[in-house]
């Protein structure tokens, strides 16, 4: 079968620095798969190179089994990849339903329409909100999204990434600065997505990652360290050495 | 422009935002209204109208795809010479003068846009500045078909429709400028009331998740650009044609600069900021030249303060504000 995503060698300097290092990566179709490792190990780098916002030294990067290394942002995204962010990217004085209809006019390849006769537009519109119904959003459907508490924003930014009906989805950090209370709705949301979406989770905190997660890959200095079952990672002693390690001292 | 009752779901209540408004109209009833009440002063008239043709469509680019241009005033500048050109050696047929006139704007808008919009911030302002500043250079060395620092001689606009001939009370030049801002204004509501608009303002309210959601953001800003600018084109041609004059500068910085002002002033990004503002700039303009024509620039200048630091929206942001209270209240 065919992996979902896979990159060979693929790599990334700075100069002198180093930020990706040879990565051969696979997430297989389907997979519930997270990335960690410590600050600064080159994750989020690992995500730009993938979706196109970084340009990779050398390397290639395969989704469904084509070859999208030479493809910009955009065309990745129509081929069926999205990612949300770290950080909070949203539309921040459209309402939440406007957010995510951009994503889904953009999907449905309308976004570039003059005119707002047709079905079309209305579908788009009905067809992000039926997502916010998914999400339990329905109800801040036409609240300016700058307006919500953080928690449901991150939400909103899963959101958007769906609204592009996506075979792979790469998730940066998305509890990340989330009361713990609240992390329970987004794991929640990301557990009910099907099986259709393989899914790559970046994730600091730990009981969120082994709880999702049926594979891990550590990452360290922009290489990869090790990958394997939640419970190989959690009985390897590199790992406990230059990541678990860490955050007992930390 | 039924209203959606309280209880319609989100989706209905999204779409019937965007439908036409009673209040929209407003504009129009005042347009035509003065030219009954002010007979006098219909030639300010058609320059007010004009201009607000020429902010419109700065606020495409400005107020909806978030680009700060202050080269608004290179398109405007390049219709305001095709016309004129076309009536001088072609044909003084008005509309297919107007035509002539977007078309060569809008060639220099994607020309130049392809260049400009790889950019962004303070980069992307200094190369429009300086496509004006090179224009405005041709312009004053071809003087064999512009007339140079002289301005372009010998004008002559035939009737509109072979009927209509341009008066020296201005009726004409203020009813044509009045149909061809409409037509413009038809035009630009539909586009920002499309997905098109709206992912404009994606990418004014956030670029990185455009790219991100698969937006060929660059692409999209040409198009926006070269519609600006031809819209832009009309506006000049205009000028041109009910003051059968073109001189240097329809392309100056100066006018930029006062778009931009007139703009900020009325509200960005919302259409009527256009109307509002330059309205307000223009007459302004007139009635305090009139008194004090040596300080206009210092009152006009601190009105802007003014409304940058208290009114970020403008008169429109203003009005918003003032609306909420009064909502609260009840």
């Amino acid at each position: 079968m065919t992996a979902a995503l896979e990159t060979v060698g693929l790599s990334r300097r700075f100069g002198a620095l180093v930020v990706a290092n040879d990565v051969r990566f696979i997430l297989e179709a389907g997979a519930r798969h997270a990335l960690i490792g410590p600050n600064g190990a080159g994750k989020t780098t690992f995500v730009n190179l993938v979706t196109g916002r970084l340009r990779p030294s050398a390397g290639r990067i395969l989704l469904n089994g084509t070859d999208i290394t030479a493809l910009s942002q955009a065309q990745r995204v129509h081929q069926g990849l999205a990612r949300t962010f770290q950080i909070n990217t949203l539309f921040r004085g459209l309402s939440v339903l406007e957010n995510v209809s951009l994503a889904v006019a953009e999907q449905a390849g309308i976004g570039n329409r003059m005119l707002r006769k047709g079905r079309a537009n209305r579908g788009v519109v009905e067809g992000a909100f039926a997502l916010l119904e998914r999400l339990r959003l329905a109800d801040d459907a036409l609240v300016p999204v700058h307006t919500l508490p953080y928690g449901k924003q991150r939400l909103v930014e899963i959101a958007i990434a769906l609204g592009l009906n996506p075979s792979v989805l790469l998730l940066d950090e998305p509890a990340a600065g989330v009361p713990s209370v609240e992390t329970r709705i987004i794991l929640d949301v990301i557990e009910q997505l099907p099986d259709s979406i393989a899914i790559l989770i970046i994730e600091h905190d730990m009981d969120l990652v082994f709880r999702f997660a049926r594979r891990i890959t550590v990452m360290v200095q922009g290489g990869i360290l090790v990958e394997g079952t939640s419970a190989e990672i959690a009985a390897d002693a590199r790992v406990r050495e230059v990541y678990l390690g860490e955050r007992q001292h930390g | 422009m039924r209203r959606p009752a309280a209880d319609a779901s989100p989706v209905d209540r999204l779409i019937a935002s965007h439908r036409l408004r009673p209040i929209e109209l407003l504009p129009w009833v005042i347009a035509v209204a003065a030219y009954f009440v002010f007979p006098d002063y219909l030639p300010l008239g058609s320059q007010v109208l004009i201009m607000i043709l020429f902010a419109l469509s700065l606020d495409l680019v400005l107020g909806y795809g978030g680009i700060v241009t202050l080269g608004q005033s290179a398109f405007f500048g390049v219709g305001a010479y095709a016309a004129g050109i076309y009536s001088v050696h072609v044909s003084g047929e008005p509309l297919s003068g107007l035509v002539v006139a977007a078309i060569a704007a809008a060639v220099v808008g994607v020309i130049s846009g392809l260049v400009i919009l790889r950019t962004t911030g303070l980069t992307l302002l200094m190369l429009t500045l300086a496509v004006t500043s090179l224009l405005e250079a041709t312009a004053n060395h071809a003087d064999f078909l512009t007339g140079g620092a002289d301005g372009l001689q010998g004008m002559t606009i035939n009737p509109i429709l072979g009927r209509f001939e341009f008066d020296m009370f201005g009726r004409t030049a203020y009813v044509y400028s009045l149909v061809v801002l409409f037509l413009g204004w038809l035009l630009l509501r539909r586009l920002v009331h499309a997905p098109f608009g709206q992912s404009l303002i994606g990418i004014r309210e956030n670029v990185t998740r455009m790219h991100a959601i698969g937006t060929p953001v660059r692409q999209r800003l040409l198009t926006a650009y070269t519609i600006s600018a031809a819209v832009a084109g009309v506006a000049g041609g205009l000028l041109a044609q009910t003051t059968q004059f073109v001189g240097l500068t329809v392309l100056g910085f100066e006018r930029s600069g006062a778009v931009v002002i007139m703009l900020v002033l009325g509200g960005a990004g919302r259409l009527y900021g256009a109307f509002i503002g330059a309205a307000l700039y223009m007459i302004a303009q007139d009635q305090i030249a009139e008194v004090d024509p040596v300080f206009w620039d210092f009152w006009i200048g601190l009105l802007l303060v003014l409304v940058v630091l208290f009114a970020r929206g403008g008169v429109l942001g203003l009005c918003d504000k003032l609306l909420l209270v009064v909502r609260r209240r009840r």
